[in-house]
């Protein structure tokens, strides 16, 4: 695969979606004040869990920020990037276009996954910064290359997890067509990597780990944050995003047999 | 509707937080904190979850499409107003997910066999005329956005910020007594608790105030009712096809 031709397409996809994006400039404020929104309000309610109980889960409050905050940044990447494009399957499906996208000499997958971008995303990105960093203050957690490294491998990792659900269900357009609702139902999902993974019932835990791997996208990378991580919990991880990587990729190629363009 | 069946099941599913919220109280004991038994709380969520289903609403999405797409051109010929046709179209999609939010009910108390009541008919009665009020403040504050397409074309992203405060206000997620009290004071003054928190603490017995709350959604509903039909013939006056 000559890397440079799809760099050089990147930049491409890049500056036709920005500049279509920024035709809507109110549209990005609004946009902003929602992200600053939603964090005020999760973290409002995580307070009145913490209300009278010092731990939940085993997790003090200021260790729960740390979850909060890369939520934050992973809802701002799933912003950004997976849910304009993989919506955008569905239209393509629906209308026949995957057939424009399927013609040209391109990888399809490397096309629908990261085709438009959406610039208000960004904040939320920064802002689950800005919370990680002022974790990293009052935890006291000590700024070293391991810790870095860690952090690093975890939040990867849990990025690819994210977008190969995401792809996974938006490809099963392919034979259902119509999949807003089952994105709906994975975006209930994931609503629950806001807490951790111990606040749940015994039962909740085993399904949010086996079905949806839930728990690996939040509580583990948010262990490794604080240094409390096993080993084993991070190369489970690995294994679980390799795996999911190879599989969305291989389901994609087997569902483009089952595709037969519209009304066909 | 019923072409849809999967979708709508899916949709009733995607209304599950509540349950996930209810596990985190529960498995934490945080309910002793706000002297609710967990008998009670797991019958509020439940209730929640109900009155979230009835009053779900999403005219805006609806309207956006049909105003980029051209379609309210044709609407507005007709000598009715285009809302109605938004409005039969919720009504139709909740009596279609009545089935599913019994199924998913059934299981609930298959896993929480305590928990099961039957709440007297006047309760029931006055709790489904009150989620009925919740679904029209709901509707009308979403028509008033969707409106706004008339000026701005996406007027979605207005909605997706309205939604953060119904989230996170209304009693989905945490029920508006557990709220601390610098909140508690000002919160009951928005529509925010009598969209879902009234209606479910109805439903489940829970306690509250059942003249006040009713009389709130009513005050509510005249309050924005003016404002849609000044909003809704402004915005008609303005509108002007796509391509034109």
């Amino acid at each position: 695969m000559n890397f440079k031709k799809y760099l050089k397409v990147y930049k491409k996809f890049l500056h036709t979606s920005l500049a279509s994006e920024l035709e809507y400039k109110t549209n990005i404020l609004v946009d902003l004040i929602t992200a600053i929104l939603s964090l005020i309000g999760s973290i409002f309610l995580l307070s009145i869990f913490f209300q009278n109980n010092g731990y939940i889960g085993g997790w003090k409050f200021e260790q729960a920020l740390i979850i909060q905050g890369i939520y934050t940044i992973l809802n701002g990447i799933t912003n950004t990037w997976f849910n304009p494009n993989l919506t955008e399957i569905v239209k393509h499906i629906r209308e026949g276009t995957l057939d424009f996208v399927l013609l040209k000499p391109i990888d399809s997958q490397f096309f629908i996954s990261l085709k438009k971008i959406n610039p208000s995303g960004f904040l939320e990105i920064i802002l689950g910064f800005f919370l990680l960093l002022f974790c990293i203050r009052i935890n006291q957690i000590n700024f070293n290359l391991s810790f870095l490294t860690l952090s690093l491998i975890t939040i990867s990792c849990s990025i690819c997890i994210l977008y190969s659900l995401w792809f996974f269900i938006s490809t099963t357009t392919i034979w259902f067509v119509k999949t807003w609702n089952a994105i709906e139902v994975l975006r209930s999902f994931l609503y629950i990597g806001r807490f951790p993974l111990n606040s749940f019932s015994f039962s909740l835990r085993i399904f949010f780990s086996i079905f949806i791997p839930i728990a690996f996208i939040t509580t583990i990378p948010s262990e490794a944050f604080l240094g409390l991580s096993q080993l084993w919990k991070i190369l489970l991880e690995v294994i679980v995003a390799t795996v999911f990587l190879i599989t969305s990729r291989k389901f994609w190629l087997f569902a483009l047999k089952f595709y037969s363009s519209a009304s066909s | 509707m019923l072409e849809y069946r999967v979708e709508i099941a899916l949709w009733a599913i995607s209304g599950i937080i509540p349950f996930f919220m209810l596990n985190i109280w529960t498995n934490n004991n945080l309910n002793e904190s706000i002297n609710i038994s967990d008998v009670m709380l797991s019958r509020y969520f439940l209730c929640a979850f109900f009155v979230r289903q009835f009053s779900v609403v999403w005219v805006v999405f609806s309207f956006e499409e049909d105003s980029l797409m051209g379609k309210v051109s044709p609407y507005l010929i007709q000598p009715l107003n285009p809302f109605f046709r938004y409005f039969a179209q919720h009504l139709a999609e909740q009596i279609t997910r009545f089935p599913f939010a019994l199924i998913i009910a059934f299981f609930f108390f298959i896993f929480n066999q305590e928990s099961i009541w039957i709440p007297n008919l006047g309760i029931l009665l006055l709790s489904i005329v009150s989620t009925f009020l919740s679904f029209l403040i709901q509707f009308l504050i979403q028509s008033i956005v969707a409106c706004l397409c008339f000026w701005t074309e996406k007027a979605s992203s207005l909605e997706r910020l309205l939604f953060i405060p119904t989230l996170f206000l209304s009693g989905l997620l945490a029920p508006v007594v557990s709220f601390p009290a610098y909140v508690k004071s000002w919160v009951y003054l928005t529509p925010f608790p009598y969209l879902i928190d009234f209606p479910a603490n109805l439903l489940s017995g829970n306690e509250t105030n059942i003249s006040g709350g009713l009389s709130m959604q009513i005050l509510w509903i005249f309050l924005l009712f003016p404002l849609f039909k000044k909003i809704w013939s402004e915005g008609t006056k303005k509108y002007t096809a796509m391509g034109s």
